[in-house]
C-alpha cells in the first residue's frame, strides 16, 4: 500500500500515517498530485489536531480507509500557483480547513455552502475528482483548488491561527446562523475543549456574556480569569443549575458523549436555542414539553462553508483571536492523541510541521 | 371581583356542580356560549393523564359565543357581538412575554380550566353555558367565519399558526410536510395551502389518503410505514409541522427534511422522543416547539383564516354524547373535532 501510494501522483510527498485501527500513526511517504491551472500548492507549517483525527485513525466511524493521513487545521505558505489561480500568489500565508472539493453545481455550493454540498470532499480520507483518497495535514506539502483556500491575515500567528479551520468556524458558523451573535445576550457552552474554548472568545469578541457548562470544577479558574468566561457552572450541581434556569439566549453544546438535554434546555429563555456541534454517535433523550413550552429549539451545525470560513479567519484577525494551543514535534503525536482521548490539553496540541517533519 | 356560588348543570353526570360564577369586574366581558370544541387535552386533563387535574373540572377552551354584558372599562366588544374564548384567560400582564404579546408563554398563565385565578379561585372551561373573562383574552369572531367550525381554530388553530408564522414556514411555493392527520393536523394542512405552500401529509395510516388529497387539498401522502415512498421523499421538505402525541421516531422525518429543514412538534408525547444528533449536524436541522399563541396573534389567525375561509372539519354533537365523543376521541374516531352546540343541549 505505501507503494502504491508513492506512486500515486507525481510530486514526492512525506507525511505520518495511520495503518490500521489501533490509530498508531508513523512515517509514511506518498506523493500529491501534480499542480493544475486552478490550484495552489504550499508547503505546510503547522496543522491542528482536531478530535475528529482522533476518531479517524482508530476507524470510530466505521468509515477509514487505510493508510490515512489525518489533520484539516492545515497552515503554510504558498510555493506554487497554477496559471488560472486569481486569489493567491507565491508566499502567501494560507490555510486549508476541513474541505478541498465539491461539485460547485448544486444550490448548496452555489450558496456559499460547500460543506453541505452531497458530494463535499473532505481534506482527508475521501475519494478526490480523480478517484485517490485524500490526505491530510499531517504532511509536507498540500495541493489544492484555490477555492477551498483560505488566506490568513498577516497578524494573525500561524500556529494558533491553525485550529480555527475546523474548531474556528464550526463554533463561528452556528453563532451566526442562529442569531447568537448580537452583544448583550447571554450563551452558554458546554463543554471547554477546543470547541469550547473557541466558542468563549467568538462570542466575547461578538459582546456576548458568556458561561461555561462544565463537569469539571476545576476548570472554572481556568474559564473565568484566562479565557474571560463571565459564569461557570457545574453541570452536576442541581442548585447551581436551577439558579441559572431560562436566562440564556442559547447555547453552544461541544460534547460529544451522551448527555442529557432536559437540564440545558431549563437554562434557556423563552425563544433559546440549542446548539449541538459535538455529535453523540447514540440519540440523545429528547424531552418535548420544555421545547414547547418556552418555544425553544434543538439544532445542529456542521463547519461552515468556504466564504464564510474566510469571514470568520478575517473576523479571528480583527479580534486577535487565536486558539489556545500546545505546540508539539511530529513525534510526539501518537502521544498527544492519548493526551487528547483523556481532554489532557489546554485546548489544542499544533503539530509544528515545518521544524519536525523529517522525512525517513 | 366577586364570587358567588350557583350551580349549573355540567356533562360527565347530570348532578350540578358547583361552580364559581364571577360578576362581571370592569374589564370583563360576559359570554353566553354558544359551541364549544373537544380538544384532546379536554381528554387528557378530563382523565388526569398529566397528573395535575384538579376535580371537579370543567374542560372546553375552544368557544364561541355571544357577549351579555360589559364592564365599565372594556374597550374592544359591545353586547351581542359574537366572539371566542381560547385556551388562557389570565396571565400576570408585566412580564417580557407578556408585553410582546406572547401571554402564552408567561410564566404566570392563567389557562381557561383547571387553573387557578390570583386569588385561588379555580377557572372552569368551555363546556357550560356562560363565562366571565377579562376582555384582554377575548376574541373577536370574524362575522364570515362559522361558529360551528370556527371553535376549534381557537385552539388547534392557533396551536398550528403560531409556529408556521414564527419559524417562517409560510412562503409560497415552498414544501410543508404535516404529521398526523387529526384536529391539529388538517388545520395545518388547510392553513399550508392558504400560505401557497406544497402540502404533504405524513401519517401512519394509509386509509386517510383519499380524505386529505380530495377533501383536506393536500398535494400528496406519505405512509410512514412505506420504505419505498418514504426513501423517495428524502432530503424534499422545507418544513414538518409534527402534530402526533404518541411517542414516535424523530430520525425518519428528520430524513425528510432538506438542508436547514425545521421540525416543529405541537404534539405531547407523554414520555422524551429519541433525538439522534448526526442530522442535526450534518443538515443544519432543527426539531423546535410551540405552544398556542399569545392573543394578538390569535385574532391575527381567526383573521386569517375568515379571509381564506378556512375552518375545522367538524361533528356537531349535543352535550349529553360528550362520554362518547371522549371515548372515540380516544381513538380518533372522529373527521376532526367534536363540536358541542352548547346552546341547545345545555340547559339549567
Amino acid at each position: 500500500m505505501a507503494m502504491l501510494s508513492e506512486n500515486e501522483h507525481p510530486v514526492k510527498a512525506f507525511g505520518w500515517a495511520a495503518r490500521d485501527s489501533s490509530g498508531h500513526l508513523s512515517p509514511f511517504k506518498f506523493s500529491r498530485r501534480a499542480i493544475e491551472e486552478k490550484d495552489v500548492t504550499f508547503k505546510v507549517l503547522y496543522c491542528g489536531i482536531c478530535h475528529s483525527d482522533l476518531h479517524n485513525v482508530k476507524n470510530e466511524w466505521g468509515i477509514t480507509s487505510y493508510p490515512v493521513i489525518p489533520g484539516h487545521e492545515i497552515v503554510g505558505v504558498v510555493t506554487e500557483v497554477g496559471t488560472k489561480v486569481t486569489k493567491f500568489k507565491v508566499g502567501d500565508k494560507v490555510g486549508i480547513g476541513c474541505m478541498v472539493g465539491s461539485c460547485h453545481s448544486c444550490a448548496n455550493c452555489k450558496d456559499n455552502l460547500e460543506n453541505y454540498c452531497p458530494k463535499m470532499i473532505l481534506t482527508y480520507g475521501t475519494k478526490y475528482y480523480d478517484g485517490t483518497i485524500t490526505h491530510g495535514g499531517y504532511s509536507d506539502i498540500m495541493v489544492s483548488d484555490e477555492h477551498f483556500v483560505i488566506k490568513i491575515p498577516d497578524n494573525l500567528p500561524l500556529d494558533g491561527g491553525a485550529p480555527l479551520l475546523c474548531a474556528g468556524i464550526t463554533v463561528y458558523s452556528p453563532l451566526k446562523y442562529y442569531g447568537l451573535d448580537k452583544a448583550g445576550m447571554h450563551l452558554g457552552v458546554v463543554g471547554l475543549g477546543g470547541l469550547g474554548h473557541m466558542a468563549v472568545k467568538f462570542a466575547k469578541a461578538m459582546g456576548l456574556k458568556v458561561t461555561i457548562i462544565s463537569t469539571s470544577p476545576n476548570k472554572k479558574e481556568e474559564a473565568v480569569d484566562h479565557l474571560g468566561a463571565d459564569g461557570f457552572l457545574v453541570s452536576r450541581n442541581i442548585e447551581e443549575m436551577q439558579s441559572a434556569m431560562d436566562t440564556m439566549d442559547g447555547i453552544i453544546d461541544t460534547v460529544s458523549a451522551v448527555h442529557a438535554l432536559l437540564p440545558l434546555i431549563g437554562l434557556l429563555k423563552t425563544n433559546g436555542k440549542l446548539v449541538m456541534v459535538g455529535a453523540p454517535e447514540k440519540p440523545l433523550e429528547l424531552p418535548v414539553l420544555p421545547l414547547l413550552l418556552g418555544r425553544k429549539i434543538v439544532g445542529g451545525s456542521g463547519i461552515g462553508g468556504i466564504k464564510e470560513t474566510q469571514e470568520m479567519i478575517d473576523f479571528a484577525a480583527k479580534h486577535n483571536i487565536v486558539a489556545d494551543i500546545e505546540v508539539i514535534p511530529m513525534d510526539y503525536v501518537n502521544t498527544a492523541m492519548e493526551r487528547l482521548l483523556k481532554a489532557d490539553v489546554k485546548y489544542r496540541f499544533v503539530i509544528d510541521i515545518a521544524n519536525s517533519l523529517k522525512p525517513i | 371581583m366577586k364570587c358567588l356560588n350557583q350551580t349549573h348543570k355540567v356533562f360527565f353526570d347530570s348532578r350540578s356542580v358547583p361552580r364559581a360564577f364571577w360578576e362581571n369586574g370592569d374589564e370583563d366581558v360576559t359570554i353566553k356560549i354558544l359551541f364549544c370544541g373537544v380538544c384532546h387535552s379536554d381528554l387528557h386533563v378530563a382523565k388526569n393523564e398529566w397528573g395535575f387535574t384538579n376535580y371537579p373540572v370543567v374542560p372546553g377552551h375552544e368557544m364561541v359565543g355571544t357577549v351579555m354584558k360589559v364592564g365599565s372599562d372594556v374597550k374592544k366588544f359591545k353586547v351581542g357581538e359574537r366572539v371566542g374564548v381560547g385556551v388562557i384567560v389570565g396571565s400576570c400582564k408585566k412580564c417580557e412575554s407578556c408585553q410582546q404579546d406572547l401571554e402564552n408563554y408567561c410564566p404566570q398563565t392563567i389557562f381557561t380550566y383547571n387553573s387557578h385565578y390570583t386569588d385561588g379561585t379555580k377557572t372552569y372551561g368551555g363546556y357550560s353555558d356562560m363565562i366571565v373573562v377579562d376582555e384582554r383574552y377575548v376574541l373577536r369572531f370574524p362575522d364570515n367565519l362559522p361558529l360551528e367550525g370556527g371553535a376549534p381554530l381557537l385552539c388547534a388553530g392557533i396551536t398550528v399558526y403560531s409556529p408556521m408564522k414564527y419559524y417562517g414556514m409560510t412562503e409560497p411555493g415552498k414544501h410543508l410536510g404535516v404529521a398526523g392527520l387529526g384536529g391539529l393536523g388538517h388545520v395545518a394542512v388547510k392553513m399550508g395551502k392558504a400560505f401557497g405552500l406544497k402540502v404533504t401529509v405524513i401519517s401512519s395510516s394509509p386509509k386517510k389518503e383519499t380524505e386529505a388529497i380530495e377533501r383536506l387539498g393536500a398535494d400528496s401522502f406519505l405512509v410512514t410505514s412505506d420504505p419505498a415512498k418514504m426513501k423517495a421523499a428524502l432530503g424534499t421538505m422545507d418544513y414538518i409541522i409534527d402534530t402526533v402525541s404518541a411517542v414516535h421516531p424523530l430520525l425518519p422525518l428528520l430524513s425528510l427534511l432538506k438542508l436547514n429543514g425545521k421540525l416543529v412538534t405541537v404534539g405531547l408525547p407523554d414520555k422524551p422522543l429519541e433525538l439522534p444528533i448526526f442530522p442535526l449536524v450534518l443538515g443544519r436541522k432543527l426539531v423546535g416547539g410551540s405552544d398556542i399563541g399569545g392573543m394578538k396573534e390569535t385574532q391575527e389567525m381567526l383573521d386569517f383564516c375568515a379571509k381564506h375561509g378556512i375552518a375545522a372539519d367538524v361533528e356537531v354533537i349535543q352535550m349529553d354524547y360528550i362520554n362518547t365523543a371522549m371515548e372515540r376521541l380516544a381513538k380518533s374516531d372522529v373527521r376532526y373535532r367534536f363540536v358541542i352546540d352548547v346552546a341547545s343541549s345545555l340547559s339549567q
